[in-house]
């Protein structure tokens, strides 16, 4: 064999190493959720058998159809819990993205007293675990009188992802060309449009996937809001897979189901945000 | 009428001062280049006229009337920036039409001024590309596409061929020069090249440290340098510059090879003085590959070796070794010449330099 044919060869043995690779990673990653998607569907016998049934035997909508039947009828009030985390996941989001611009330009653009220092701050307040919070936040909630209500879980949220926002706009302003705001000031733009007319649309990208993440952090986050909820007036549809435990069971099957709930709309607005994810749009503002 | 004048201009960060003061007045319509090496504080002192950086101190007027505190919107000027700063997200007609769209005129005011603008410039087949699908030299145009809409008072272009290769700027040099002929409005250039500086300005402003050197016609810079800096700036080769003592009535280098005192300098300079001489390339030429300006009696010969040469085609630079340091000369017609070859050099003294070695100024009257 001549060294081009070794080489295609080793090409060849590689990019199957490679594949194989990636499926196994690719499983691991995907197999919990598949597994959700379908213990949703299966009777809790199945679920709990050992060793475990790889192929479902008999698949039903039960659990969708109970989900919806109401109190006590092995439902639960799972259009208030939805509506409930829609309300505090988009305002917290909408929030804390408002807040992130703000903040992310001013760390990009403006030079200030203690600049790296507050910004380091801000960063290490992403060190305390939420769950650390969650006692001293449930004292002062409940002196304020704000346990259970929407704007103590928003208030919390817009904390928990403002330093992240704000890193991460930071970043993606950065990445605009100074150049580009100036140019729009002679222009004729205020410094107000040249933000908006110019540097906003550039770093959208940036701003979206901001908004991705705050959104599923405030969506999925269960220690907070299990501490700062108590009814329908406030719980989320985290706090809400509590409905399907028991004193002495456990629902898998109804938990699973409203897990895929959850699951739906996170998964649709990543969707629909992700084109918006194109990087690469400002080059060919400078040179290059 | 866009005259711009600049008084006892004055930049400051902190403690630093990096514009000290500088005084300046460009006429309507003029083509004024600010030259000098890296820091001088050119591209400060454009941003300044440009509203992009705060004035500490002195005044910028524009047409006789004070702007320094005005945004850059309301000094009705146009800037080419050095990296294009092209809008990438919009086509090439947005970004032309930009400053008309913030104005406030509607669409069908805006499409004949841009289109009009793309013709002058070559660029409307290119009109509803993006800044990303085009080349350096069409994004430069498309620069300067988006600062001709605008009719401003003033161009100001920040080194804006910097990005180009030679070939390029060569070529935009001339669609500068043409631009000017045509929209005959008041330029500052900024760059750091003397070649587009020579080339495009009617008067160049040299600068260094935060300070002007020389105000002065592209000929004015080249031949009657202020200072040693501007004699070492304008140029390519630069003048040779070499210390040397005055003793008598002779220019003495270091090593005690001597040259006769130019004659204009004769009255200049005493015995014992410590000065800087200095030489163009274009002054010190082999004997019949050059041209002296003056008296045959000015022109001094002298045998020197030949250490390199670097052949152009139409001429050849030839380095050789005279008074302890290297030379470069010009030779016109050349022929092909081998490193340590011996020859006759002309030193064309009617146009030799002499500066104060200490201050760096000139010694002519």
């Amino acid at each position: 064999m001549n060294d081009n044919a070794k080489a295609r060869f080793n090409g060849f043995l590689l990019s199957i190493a490679h594949k194989i690779g990636l499926f196994l990673a690719m499983t691991i990653i995907c197999l919990p959720g598949l597994w959700i998607v379908l213990a949703s569907f299966r009777p809790t016998v199945e679920i709990m058998a050992k060793p475990p049934v790889w192929i479902p035997q008999e698949l039903s909508f039960d659990a969708y159809v109970a989900m919806f039947s109401g109190v006590g009828q092995g439902g639960i009030p799972i259009i208030e819990y939805f509506r409930n985390s829609l309300i505090i996941s988009v305002t917290s989001t909408a929030i804390a993205l408002a807040i992130g611009m703000a903040g992310g330009y001013a760390f990009a653009r403006f030079r200030f007293k203690a600049k790296s220092s507050i910004f380091l701050g801000l960063m290490l307040t992403r060190t305390v675990p939420g769950i650390a919070l969650s006692l001293p936040l449930f004292f002062v909630y409940s002196k304020l009188g704000i346990i259970d209500t929407h704007f103590g879980l928003i208030t919390a949220y817009v904390a928990l992802n403002v330093p992240f926002t704000i890193w991460l706009i930071d970043g993606f302003f950065r990445q605009v060309p100074k150049d580009l705001a100036e140019a729009a000031q002679i222009d004729g733009c205020t410094r107000w449009q040249a933000f908006w007319q110019v540097e906003f649309p550039l770093a959208g990208p940036g701003i979206a996937s901001a908004g991705i993440f705050a959104f599923l952090t405030s969506w999925n986050e269960f220690a907070l809001a299990s501490q700062l909820t108590r009814s329908v007036n406030s719980k989320t549809l985290p706090v809400g897979l509590l409905d399907y435990t028991s004193e002495f069971t456990i629902d898998w099957r109804g938990m699973c189901a409203l897990a895929v709930i959850m699951i739906i709309p996170a998964l649709v607005l990543t969707f629909i945000v992700q084109k918006h994810l194109v990087s690469g749009l400002t080059s060919g503002a400078v040179k290059g | 009428m866009a005259t711009v004048s600049l008084e006892k201009l004055v930049k400051r960060y902190g403690s630093l001062d990096v514009v000290h003061g500088i005084d300046l007045e460009v006429a309507d319509r003029e083509f004024i280049a600010l030259v000098g090496p890296s820091g001088c504080g050119k591209s400060t002192t454009l941003r300044m006229i440009a509203g992009l950086e705060p004035v500490s101190a002195g005044n910028i007027k524009i047409g006789g009337r004070v702007i320094n505190d005005l945004p850059p919107r309301a000094r009705n000027l146009a800037m080419v920036f050095q990296s294009y700063a092209l809008y990438p997200h919009m086509t090439v007609r947005e970004n032309m039409g930009f400053s008309l769209k913030i104005a406030g005129q509607k669409p069908e005011d805006i499409a004949p001024q841009v289109d009009e603008a793309a013709r002058t410039l070559d660029l409307t087949h290119l009109l509803d590309r993006r800044p990303s699908q085009l080349s350096g030299g069409q994004r430069q145009r498309v620069a300067m596409g988006r600062a001709i809409v605008r009719n401003p008072d003033v161009f100001l272009f920040d080194e804006p061929l910097s990005n180009l290769d030679a070939k390029l700027r060569t070529q935009m040099r001339v669609e500068i020069k043409k631009l000017h002929a045509k929209v005959q409005s008041t330029v500052i250039y900024v760059t750091h090249d003397q070649v587009e500086a020579m080339t495009l300005a009617d008067r160049i402003v040299i600068m260094r440290d935060g300070y002007i050197e020389q105000v002065g016609t592209p000929e004015d810079v080249f031949q009657r340098p202020n200072s040693k800096f501007v004699a070492g700036f304008i140029g390519s080769p630069p003048m040779n510059l070499k210390d040397a003592d005055i003793a008598d009535g002779q220019v003495v280098f270091a090593n005690g090879d001597r040259l006769p005192l130019p004659a204009r300098f004769r009255d200049r300079v005493t015995a014992g003085q410590k000065v800087t001489f200095g030489l163009r390339p274009d002054d010190l030429y082999p004997a019949g590959h050059g041209i002296h300006s003056g008296e045959d009696a000015d022109v001094h010969r002298q045998d020197l070796r030949v250490i390199l040469t670097e052949p152009l085609g139409n001429e050849t630079l030839v380095f050789s070794d005279y008074a302890g340091a290297e030379w470069v000369g010009r030779m016109l017609n050349p022929r092909r010449l081998a490193p340590g070859e011996a020859l006759s050099f002309c030193f064309d003294l009617s146009q030799a330099h002499l500066f104060d070695r200490e201050s760096g100024r000139t010694l002519r009257g």
